[in-house]
């Protein structure tokens, strides 16, 4: 490869560089050639697997983006788009997108049962339904090829160890095979047979799809492979017939018709087929939402306590955090940094392990804290001291973060606002009142507001810790510390294995409540910003 | 200026396809190193088989399924995926078609990776499902089908601490008074710790309920479990529930809402119990404890009546979708179903063998392990229907409350109509 300055260089340089003023330095033409190159890497990395699987819009829509990236970073003009672009492209991919696939699942029945087609819950239940035709002969197995191994036609080489006959088994049929056209072993199974290659194992799994899709046609179904070394002659029980659009047993002659509005095969008495397919609900799963006499009774307990749990943690560990930060924050104390060193430090621990280490702190009998304190409280017996526990939890997981943001908001605040306070006459506490509180607000609002959108939906601090205990005894459903995530988790995802649909319909639901709270913080923020 | 710009543009696209060229080469360069450790190595033509198990049985399986590859030629590679979260991956990655080609997982799994069309069923021979444990034919068999190779078969049942109680106790009443007794000697902590936690555990009270009458699902013509008729809701059910206040926190103080599965070996092996109600997967840790123990049968309220455990299966499935079904099938019902392989899962976690000549090879090794069995032989197939999936939650909630003193008849309502409107 040329070296790029031999390239760039000469007399007028041209504009390729990042910068608007168009000069280039070479390392920042050797980084962009770089980046480009990985750009193209996998572009071409991705396509394969979407050619693959005939995805062309989505293939269109790679070559799209790559040509896009190309024009815009190898040309000297769209200064600004070079800024742009990147960013706009990871918040396509990482917010836009899961926010469209939470609304498009949302309005469907996605989940267990309900995962694939209708084309795919055919195949599981005929596939489900082939039964061995009763008192069949169980045969064993020799998977042949006529001729070469890899590409000859595919035969089975079959003994019924039961009367030590052996057959020819093709798409054709079955045939007999006279004693001396084969040789077998002591346990009857083929060996080998004239005109027939023997396939070994590999030789067989190298063309296993073709081994499983061979079936030799009988009286009363068909011969299939189960393995290499086994056959059996079944058939499937249960077969799609589009003409009805439903499925047919053979035996009992059952039927089971398609009902798309569930994505179930239902019969007369309203029994589905286990297997179903994902279809579109409309507005069912929303409707389930705001009509479920459990979560209409429960809802506005959950809310309040979701709210209090949210504005209680980011109260409770600003105001700790704030306080350890101002008395950490004084010049004279000695060993400042290894007090500020020991505060981080369970910040740096794994959250998900200091969770669950202070749910067993919490146990009655055994835990640490009873036994410390010689008490004999059921922490997550009674709703206040499991409220009281969770938010505990938090205050010690959280404090640290605020003590970290408010030490550097206040050494951002100059020294001679304070100073100029005391010399005006006011006291330590009206200045932090009047100044330094108000100013220390301006740059964490955000950090707070952030923090509260974190811990409207903090699952595992529920989750792990108290799991929604003490819940009443007449609805096993709604405990008094879950909050609106805990709560939907276990609706959608406790109750009849994982339903998506519904669970997306929670979550904008959710969504919608954190959004309006967000907006109406910032608007505030904004208010303090004026009087600043 | 302008002249240069073909120039750049070749020597970026230069530099785009020389990165392809290395990016496509590490690619393919990484694929053997992500074969996992236990995978086989052998150079194989005949495609590739892909198990997936927990971090036990994928370390316990490694070597035998490394020798299948190598006997035939095949690679075999054995992933471990944490097992809380093996079934969700496997279904999955099922729609995706990205699955494996087996998958060791639990019995009660099967509802639902049926429902989800993720699993086939197996053809057994009439002499192969001759060689297992029945139940274990039984607990792998759906709506009639045979789905799942079995090769663990376990239960609950009662260990005692034979040098503080040497007699295995013939009541619930009996062991509660030995183990009372103990505490008040001075000797224990707790009288016996049987796990429910603070929102209940059903599937350890599961004999407690039975003991006292109830049931969890009637059964249909042909022996199915029947979703629709649900022992909660039935007279029987809610005597059996009452039980639990009976012997709660405000009453016997049998079951108590701070021991949890997660601290009741710890009770026992710290010889702060006498007798512990859980199952053969503790026995690892028990022997490495040095605790002397025996293993009874779960006591129930009047003697030679034993209480009936939920009898869980552990097995092996072939995948709907996965790649190398012929081979897959080959490897389950041919080798998987093998005393070998039995015994070689046994050696690394010892849980009963489903296989009875395997069970009677390591039976002479292990004098507990038919103990557990002569437990769970009157006990129930835990349910493998989609429906299983509702009960758990509001049954143990119900449990918990009613251990803590809530009214008995009000909570089981609760949860049975929970469960109820579930199941719909």
């Amino acid at each position: 490869m040329a070296h790029p300055e031999d390239l760039a260089g000469g007399g007028g340089r041209p504009r390729f560089g990042l910068t608007a003023s168009g000069t280039v330095s070479p390392v920042g033409l050797i980084a962009k050639i770089l980046v480009l190159g990985v750009v193209a890497a996998i572009a071409v990395w991705g396509a394969f697997p979407l050619i693959d699987q005939e995805r062309w819009l989505l293939l269109a829509i790679l070559v799209a983006v790559t040509v896009l990236l190309f024009a815009v970073y190898l040309s000297p003009r769209h200064i600004p788009l070079k800024y742009l672009l990147p960013g706009t492209l990871f918040l396509i991919v990482f917010q836009i997108v899961p926010v469209i696939y939470t609304i498009t699942t949302a309005f469907t029945n996605f989940g267990d049962a309900h995962r694939g087609s209708k084309q795919d819950a055919v195949t599981a239940v005929q596939a489900a339904s082939v039964r061995q035709v009763p008192g069949s002969a169980q045969y064993l197995l020799t998977v042949a090829a006529d001729g070469d191994p890899a590409t000859g036609e595919l035969a089975f080489l079959l003994t019924d160890p039961a009367t030590g006959r052996s057959f020819l088994g093709t798409p054709d049929g079955l045939e007999d095979l006279s004693d001396d056209e084969v040789t077998r072993a002591a346990n009857g199974r083929v060996t080998a047979a004239e005109g027939y290659t023997v396939l070994t194992v590999a030789q067989a799994g190298a063309r296993s799809a073709a081994v499983s899709g061979l079936s030799v046609p009988t009286d009363s179904g068909a011969i299939k492979a189960q393995g290499l070394s086994r056959a059996f002659e079944g058939s499937p029980q249960q077969a799609y017939d589009a003409g009805c659009d439903c499925v047919r047993d053979a035996t009992t002659g059952r039927t089971w018709t398609a009902d798309d509005s569930v994505g179930y095969f239902v019969d007369a008495e309203g029994n589905n087929l286990a297997q179903g397919w994902k279809v579109n609900v409309g507005l069912r799963n929303f409707a389930d939402v705001l009509t479920d006499p459990v979560i209409r009774g429960s809802f506005l307990s959950i809310l309040l306590w979701n709210f209090a749990f949210a504005f209680g943690v980011v109260g409770l560990t600003f105001a700790l955090g704030l306080l350890v930060a101002m008395a950490l924050n004084s010049p004279d104390l000695r060993g400042q940094r290894i007090y500020r060193s020991l505060i981080i430090l369970p910040y740096a621990m794994p959250a998900v392990a200091m969770l669950l280490v202070w749910r067993d702190m919490f146990n009655t009998d055994f835990g640490l804290i009873n036994r410390l304190f010689g008490l004999d409280v059921n922490w997550f017996g009674d709703a206040w001291t499991a409220r009281f526990a969770v938010l505990l939890v938090q205050l010690w997981l959280g404090y640290n973060y605020m003590f970290l943001v408010s030490t550097g908001a206040l050494q951002a605040i100059p020294k001679e606002l304070t100073e100029a306070a005391s010399v005006d006459g006011a006291t330590p506490a009206y200045a932090f009142r009047a100044i330094t509180f108000p100013l220390l607000l301006v740059a964490l609002a955000p950090l707070l507001i952030s923090s509260f959108a974190f811990n409207f939906n903090n699952f595992s601090a529920i989750y792990l810790v108290s799991e929604g205990n003490p819940f009443p005894p007449d609805n096993p459903q709604a405990g008094a510390t879950d909050i609106l995530i805990t709560y939907t988790y276990r609706l959608a995802f406790g109750g009849a294995g994982a339903e998506y649909g519904f669970a997306a319909a929670v979550s904008i639901f959710i969504f919608l409540i954190v959004a309006v709270v967000s907006i109406l913080g910032f608007r505030r923020t904004h208010a303090l910003e004026e009087i600043n | 200026m302008h002249r240069q710009l073909p120039k750049l543009r070749t020597a970026a696209l230069l530099a785009a396809v020389t990165l392809l060229a290395a990016a496509c080469g590490g690619g393919g360069g990484d694929e053997p190193a992500q074969q996992p450790a236990g995978g086989a190595t052998s150079a194989a033509s005949g495609g590739s088989l892909t198990i997936w198990a927990d971090e036990v049985r994928s370390k316990s399986l490694s070597p035998l399924a490394k020798k299948f590859g190598e006997d035939n030629g095949v690679t075999v590679s054995l992933q471990s995926i944490p097992g809380d979260k093996l079934q969700a991956q496997f279904v999955t990655a099922s729609q995706a078609g990205k699955a494996p080609d087996l998958v060791l997982g639990a019995h009660d799994w099967i509802g639902n990776l049926v429902q989800n069309g993720a699993i086939d069923p197996v053809q057994l021979t009439s002499e192969q499902s001759a060689g297992f444990n029945p139940l274990a034919i039984k607990g792998v068999t759906f709506d009639g089908q045979v789905y799942g190779i079995p090769y663990a078969v376990e239960n609950l049942a009662l260990f005692r601490n034979t040098e503080l109680a040497p007699e295995a106790p013939a009541t619930i009443d009996e062991m509660l008074k030995a183990g009372k007794a103990l505490v008040a000697a001075g000797k224990t902590q707790e009288a016996v710790a049987w796990p429910s936690g603070p929102t209940g555990n059903p599937y350890h009270a599961y004999p407690f309920y039975t003991a006292g009458g109830g049931y969890l699902f009637g059964t249909t013509g042909d022996g199915d479990y029947d979703p629709k008729d649900l022992g909660l809701s039935k007279p029987e059910g809610q005597a059996a529930m009452a039980n639990f206040a009976k012997y709660g926190e405000k009453g016997q103080g049998l079951f108590k809402r701070s021991i949890t599965v997660d601290n009741d070996t710890a009770l026992f092996t710290g010889k702060k119990t006498a007798f512990m109600v859980d199952g053969p997967w503790r026995v690892a840790d028990l022997d490495k404890s040095g605790v002397k123990y025996d293993v009874s049968p779960v006591p129930g309220f009047t003697a030679g009546t034993p209480a009936k455990p939920f009898v869980g299966v552990q097995s092996m499935y072939v995948a709907s979708k996965g790649k190398n079904k012929a081979v897959a099938q080959e490897f389950a019902t041919n080798f998987f179903a093998t005393e070998e392989v039995a015994v070689a899962l046994y050696k690394a976690d010892p849980r009963p063998p489903a296989l009875t000549a395997a069970l009677e090879a390591v039976a002479t090794d292990s004098p507990t392990l038919q103990k557990f069995l002569d437990a769970g032989k009157d006990g129930d197939i835990l349910p493998a229907i989609p429906e299983m999936a509702t009960v758990w939650d509001p049954w143990g909630k119900a449990e918990a409350a009613i251990i803590g003193g809530a009214d008995p008849a009000g909570a089981t309502k609760a949860a049975a109509t929970a469960i109820e409107r579930q199941i719909k």
